[in-house]
C-alpha cells in the first residue's frame, strides 16, 4: 500500500479543512491557515506512513495553525477582525456573529460545534478527529448549544 | 437557537481560487514533484504528467485507471493538477494529431525507464515519423540482437506512447505485432502517419 497522490488528499480534504479554519479563524484568516496547513502537509507528506490516518493528521495540523494565528493576534486585531467578518459580504451577519460566539466556547464545546454544525460531520465523525467518544461529543454540543443559546438571548436584549 | 439555526450556517467550501493560489505556492517552494494535465486525442483521452525535467509519462486513461497511484509509488505522492504546466506537450500532440507534426521537441522525462529498455526505447526514438522498423533491427540497434523478447517487453511497458513512437516497431514480415493499450490504437497512429508497411 502506498500514498495517494496529493491532489487526491487534498480532493479529500479540502472543503472540511477550510470550514474548520473559518469557524476557528474567520473568512479573512481561514485562507491564510488553509495555506500554511496543505503546505505544512505536502512538506511532510513523502515521509509519513502510508497507513497513517491522513485525515486526523490534516486536521491536526490545521487546529494547530489555527491556534497560532489566534494566538498572534492582538486584542485590537481581534476587534477589527470581529467588525470585519460581521462585514463580510456573503457570511450573513448572524452567521457571522454566531461563529464568533463559538471561538468563545470552551474548546470540547467549540470543536463539538465547529465539526457538527460548521463542517457537518455526526458526533461520530467528530469524535474520530478530536478524540473522545461520541457520546461525549454529543454531551459537549448539548453543553455548547445551551450556553450559545444564553449568549444570543443576552445580546438580543442588551 | 436551535440545531436549525445552526445546520442553516453550514460554512462554505474551499474556493477554487484559494486552491489554485495554494498549488502556486507550493510549486514556487519546490514541494511538486509532478505535474498532471488532461487532454483529448483521437485515441481517448490521455493524462500527461510532467516533472522538473520532462513529461515522464502519458496515459491512456480508459486503459490505464491509475495513473496517478502508480506514479505516487514509483516516483513521488507530492502530485498535483496543474493543466498549464502541461500546455507545451498538449499543444504538440493536437499538431501530431492534426498531421501538422512530425517530430517532438518537448523535453522528456526517462526516470520510468530503466536498463535495457532504455537502449530499446532510444533506439525506438530514432525511427523516423511515418516509417517502421521490427522487434529484430530495434534489438539490434540497442546493441542485444538476441533480445528480440526482451525488446518487446520494453516496448510494452513504454511510459511515453505516441512520443517514444514504439507504435512504430512491428513484427518481421510486417505483422502489426502488439500494443499494450490496444492494437486499434496502433494501427491508427500508423494510418495517421500515412507509415509505408
Amino acid at each position: 500500500m502506498s500514498l495517494p497522490p496529493f491532489q487526491e488528499f487534498l480532493d479529500q480534504h479540502k472543503d472540511d479543512v477550510y470550514r474548520l479554519l473559518v469557524a476557528m479563524v474567520g473568512q479573512d484568516e481561514a485562507e491564510d491557515c488553509f495555506q500554511e496547513t496543505f503546505l505544512s502537509a505536502m512538506r511532510a507528506y513523502p515521509s509519513i506512513r502510508a497507513d497513517s490516518n491522513l485525515r486526523a493528521w490534516v486536521h491536526t495540523i490545521a487546529r494547530r495553525k489555527a491556534v497560532d494565528a489566534l494566538r498572534g493576534r492582538r486584542p485590537a486585531a481581534v476587534l477589527a477582525d470581529h467588525q470585519e467578518v460581521l462585514a463580510a459580504p456573503g457570511d450573513g451577519e448572524a452567521s457571522a456573529d454566531l461563529w464568533h460566539a463559538v471561538r468563545g466556547l470552551p474548546e470540547k464545546q467549540r470543536l463539538a460545534i465547529t465539526y457538527r454544525y460548521g463542517v457537518g460531520l455526526t458526533s461520530a465523525e467528530t469524535a474520530a478527529l478530536t478524540g473522545g467518544s461520541g457520546a461525549a461529543v454529543r454531551q459537549s454540543t448539548r453543553e455548547a448549544l445551551r450556553r450559545l443559546r444564553s449568549v444570543y438571548v443576552e445580546e438580543a436584549h442588551s | 437557537m436551535n440545531e436549525a439555526d445552526l445546520r442553516a450556517v453550514r460554512l462554505p467550501a474551499a474556493p477554487d481560487n484559494v486552491l489554485d493560489r495554494l498549488v502556486e505556492r507550493a510549486s514556487k517552494e519546490g514541494l511538486v514533484d509532478i505535474s498532471y494535465g488532461e487532454m483529448d486525442s483521437p485515441l481517448g483521452p490521455l493524462l500527461l504528467a510532467v516533472t522538473d525535467v520532462g513529461l515522464v509519462k502519458l496515459s491512456y486513461t480508459d486503459y490505464d485507471p491509475d495513473p496517478l497511484g502508480d506514479l505516487a509509488a514509483r516516483i513521488s505522492p507530492r502530485i498535483v493538477r496543474r493543466a498549464a504546466r502541461t500546455d507545451a506537450v498538449r499543444r504538440e500532440l493536437d499538431e501530431y494529431f492534426t498531421g501538422e507534426r512530425r517530430e517532438f521537441t518537448v523535453p522528456l522525462d526517462w526516470t520510468l525507464v530503466r536498463g535495457y529498455g532504455v537502449d530499446v526505447l532510444r533506439a525506438t526514438v530514432a525511427i523516423p515519423y511515418g516509417h517502421v522498423s521490427t522487434y529484430r533491427n530495434v534489438a539490434i540497434e540497442a546493441g542485444n540482437p538476441r533480445a528480440i523478447r526482451a525488446a518487446g517487453t520494453a516496448l510494452g511497458r513504454n511510459p511515453i506512447p505516441v512520443i517514444i513512437p514504439c507504435h512504430r516497431v512491428l513484427r518481421t514480415g510486417g505483422g502489426l505485432g502488439g500494443y499494450t493499450s490496444g492494437i486499434e490504437r496502433k494501427q491508427l497512429l500508423l494510418d495517421l502517419e500515412g507509415a509505408n508497411r
